[in-house]
């Protein structure tokens, strides 16, 4: 997902979040960033600044805290388990970058490293996840 | 919390109607279908017309229109490339000639995203372009896409006309709107579907006759729409008052 997508699809869930548990303020936003997704964490940072700043009466105090999952991939053909960083070298710029876009695209240029299957699983870090909205009523 | 899901509504906030070529079987001309109409709508009076191709494991509107060497535009999101007046979209930009072997979850997760990350402005049309049955593209395109308007189309055979009733029967029970049903690929020899989908409750927009010159026409524009199918297609589209078309011209 193109970074500045994604920070207004996580303004838009806490705005939701916020009218749902009726939330005057929100106080904290807690994201998960899936390490396949490549996101940019300055590109994303400063788009996230942009996106909150006319929701200033919901959102003007709200920290952000992102914390990075590294990603991990299961063969289920196999059962091995691979990181992505043990992967990256199978990718060029360009297949890096359209797994940046769909992290799906992953199963077209990446393999198991053991059995050279493209039937894995990416059991964790496969993209962004907003993990809690904080806030006050 | 997926923050995807939250932004697909706004995602699509500008499109008018959104209509999903849909049938129970692979090879009844869904693509050829969704491509043609595509086309057809762009060429008159003043629709804004996308194009988004969802069969992942097979696209192939790329290759009936002769789309190549485009690529989307990065700008707050991505931005479909327009080609002879359609803003296509597909997973070829990025799987490119590779094979796409993804399973249900994978396939759910990468229209999501796709949903999510494209933009694509203000429309009259955009035709979804789906893979057979009613497997995940199908259920997230009911999901995600609450606007969608189904188009189905069946073949004369008992096997694709067996199988899109399946399909009717579930989105009539989900009570979701249906424009009608096409018959395509009809010879002199088949027998009507006419008469065996009267229950349905379906509107029969009417049969195009399987047209042995069309495969010639694949990835030429010009020449798909001159063939007797695209002709038929569009006088199907002039006819049915289900497509509440306002044509003033150019078609």
């Amino acid at each position: 997902m193109h970074e500045w997508a994604l920070a207004e699809a996580v303004v838009s869930t806490a705005l939701k979040a916020a009218e749902k548990e009726r939330l005057q303020e929100i106080t904290k936003i807690k994201i998960v960033m899936g390490e396949l997704q490549q996101i940019d964490a300055e590109i994303f940072a400063s788009a996230l600044k942009e996106v909150i700043l006319p929701q200033k009466e919901t959102l003007k105090n709200a920290k952000i805290e992102i914390k990075a999952e590294k990603a991990v991939f299961k063969c289920r053909v196999c059962q091995h388990i691979w990181t992505f960083a043990e992967a990256t070298n199978q990718l060029n710029e360009e297949e890096s970058e359209s797994i940046h876009f769909i992290p799906e695209i992953s199963h077209c240029y990446l393999r198991c490293p053991q059995c050279k299957s493209s039937d894995f699983e990416v059991i964790k870090g496969r993209g962004v996840w907003v993990d809690s909205i904080e806030g006050e009523q | 919390m997926d923050p995807r899901l939250e932004i697909i509504d706004e995602r699509l906030k500008e499109i008018k109607r959104v209509i999903a070529i849909t049938g129970g079987k692979g090879g009844i001309g869904k693509s050829l279908v969704a491509s043609t109409l595509a086309l057809t709508l762009s060429k008159s009076n003043n629709y804004r017309v996308g194009l988004l191709d969802l069969d992942f494991s097979g696209p192939s509107t790329d290759l009936i229109l002769g789309i190549e060497g485009i690529y989307p535009k990065e700008e707050k999101g991505i931005i479909p490339p327009e080609i002879y007046g359609i803003r296509f979209m597909s997973v070829i930009y990025y799987a490119q000639d590779n094979p796409t072997p993804l399973r249900g979850i994978d396939v759910s997760n990468a229209i999501i995203e796709l949903l999510a990350i494209t933009r694509w402005g203000r429309l009259d049309f955009l035709i979804v372009d789906m893979p057979p049955g009613i497997g995940d593209a199908t259920l997230d395109t009911i999901r995600l896409m609450k606007k969608t308007q189904f188009l189905t189309l069946t073949t004369p055979s008992i096997v694709a006309l067996g199988t899109v009733k399946k399909m009717l029967a579930m989105l009539k029970e989900l009570n979701l709107p249906i424009i009608g049903i096409i018959e395509n690929m009809r010879t002199a020899k088949s027998p009507s579907i006419e008469g065996q989908i009267n229950g349905l409750d379906v509107p029969y927009l009417g049969a195009i006759d399987f047209d042995e010159n069309l495969e010639n026409s694949i990835g030429d524009k010009n020449r798909l729409l001159e063939t007797a199918f695209a002709q038929r297609l569009r006088e199907i589209l002039l006819r049915a008052p289900q497509f509440k078309l306002n044509i003033v011209s150019g078609l």
